[in-house]
């Protein structure tokens, strides 16, 4: 059977990947945050997963208002590498994992998450910052297929961060009766606070992150009674995306291991946090 | 220029309000649009159907008053990146100062509210 074996919660900000693929990541600004991450992608390149299932959102790119799914998940063969409207990043493109997608869709559905299925999908810098995270010189290709699942987090009303927990917890159940012998990442990417538009762009809440970036761990059920305008409130409008991070921890199990979290002000707008897990407890 | 309210979400009234504002935007992630956008960009915002006062936004890069019209910063931001400016650059609009100076408060921590 298939097992969820770690779980990276990181944000997906587009400057971080534009920093790697223009090679500016050892300049003052960006230092810092690349420092961070190194202990965490050390760790992961130890502990390499056979499929990742990256939980994210489109900016207007393979999406726009004319149809938007509250969950989906991609069930392609591969996945093109998005022109967000400055050209492609030189990235490779992503290879899906159709049977586990399928299976995902029909465990999902089975538990009353009517998700929509994409088969034809351009992959955003919410999905690809986060695997540059992961694996920062993939070289031809990057080192493992993807199950895209995409969560509205642009368009009110987006779903309530309970549901995103739950559904979380359905995507672990969905996982582990996969009967292949599969170790599964489970990435949950975006945030953290952070507000692009309007007269508080700019925001920054430190505490709030710091407070997320403890209680994801050891109390996401708090995190999941937080409602969608005390997300926007305290997080900022786009800081709403940590909702995707529940999804993550959803699919892990109650207990589960801190390898390393870093947190950094600013990359670009935002607060850039990540916080790398592993399934279950220490061992003893 | 427009003065900004605190935030825009992004609702279903936003969404019909700006729906061909967003749909011009969103056209200029594909190349060959935004160079017909650079050729004439009146008749480009005509072909979207936007309104005179959505089209007057555009033209005059008054990117408040493009989220007032309904615009949402994820779809405006292409026509940002398209005239070269930043997300430091629309920060900065936004609340009344230069990229510099945004880009500055970022890099002290951040704005605080409340």
């Amino acid at each position: 059977m298939a097992r969820v074996i770690w779980g990276l919660a990181t944000s997906h900000v587009p400057s971080i990947g534009a920093a790697m693929d223009n090679g500016k990541t050892a300049e003052p600004y960006w230092k810092p945050l690349f420092d961070g991450y190194a202990p965490a992608r050390e760790w992961m390149a130890g502990h390499r997963p056979d499929v990742a299932v990256i939980v994210y959102n489109d900016h207007a790119n393979a999406l726009d208002l004319d149809l938007v799914p509250t969950f989906a998940v991609g069930t392609a063969e591969s996945y093109e590498v998005a022109d967000e409207g400055w050209g492609r990043r030189p990235v490779p493109p992503v290879a899906g994992a159709p049977e586990l997608s399928e299976h995902l869709v029909r465990r999902l559905v089975d538990d009353s998450f009517d998700i929509a299925t994409f088969h034809g999908l351009d992959v955003d810098h919410g999905l690809t910052v986060p695997l540059s995270v992961y694996c920062p010189d993939p070289g031809e290709q990057w080192p493992c297929p993807v199950v895209p699942v995409l969560v509205n987090v642009i368009r009110h009303p987006q779903p309530t961060a309970a549901r995103c927990y739950a559904l979380g917890q359905a995507i672990g159940r969905a996982i582990r009766s996969f009967p292949e012998d599969l170790g599964v990442a489970v990435f949950g990417t975006g945030g953290m606070s952070h507000q692009l538009a309007g007269a508080r762009a700019g925001l920054i809440n430190t505490p709030f992150d710091r407070m997320f970036l403890e209680k994801i761990e050891t109390d996401p059920e708090a995190l999941a009674r937080l409602t969608r305008e005390e997300y926007v409130a305290q997080a900022g409008t786009e800081g709403i995306e940590l909702i995707m991070w529940l999804v993550m921890r959803g699919a892990m199990d109650e207990r589960i291991t801190r390898i390393h979290e870093t947190y950094h002000v600013p990359a670009s707008n935002t607060a850039a946090g990540l916080a790398l897990f592993e399934n279950g407890g220490a061992p003893a | 220029m427009t003065k900004a309210r605190d935030d825009y979400p992004l609702d279903l009234r936003a969404s019909r309000q700006g729906y061909a504002l967003n749909k011009m935007c969103l056209s200029l992630k594909d190349e060959r649009n935004r160079r017909r956008f650079t050729e004439d960009e009146s008749a480009y915002c005509d072909e979207f159907g936007l309104s005179p006062e959505q089209k007057k936004a555009i033209l005059e890069r008054d990117w408040t008053g493009m989220l007032e019209l309904g615009g949402s910063v994820f779809y405006t931001y292409k026509l940002a990146m398209l005239d070269g400016k930043s997300m430091q650059y629309l920060g900065g609009v936004f609340t009344g100062m230069t990229a510099e100076e945004f880009a500055e408060a970022m890099r002290s921590g951040g704005r605080k509210f409340g």
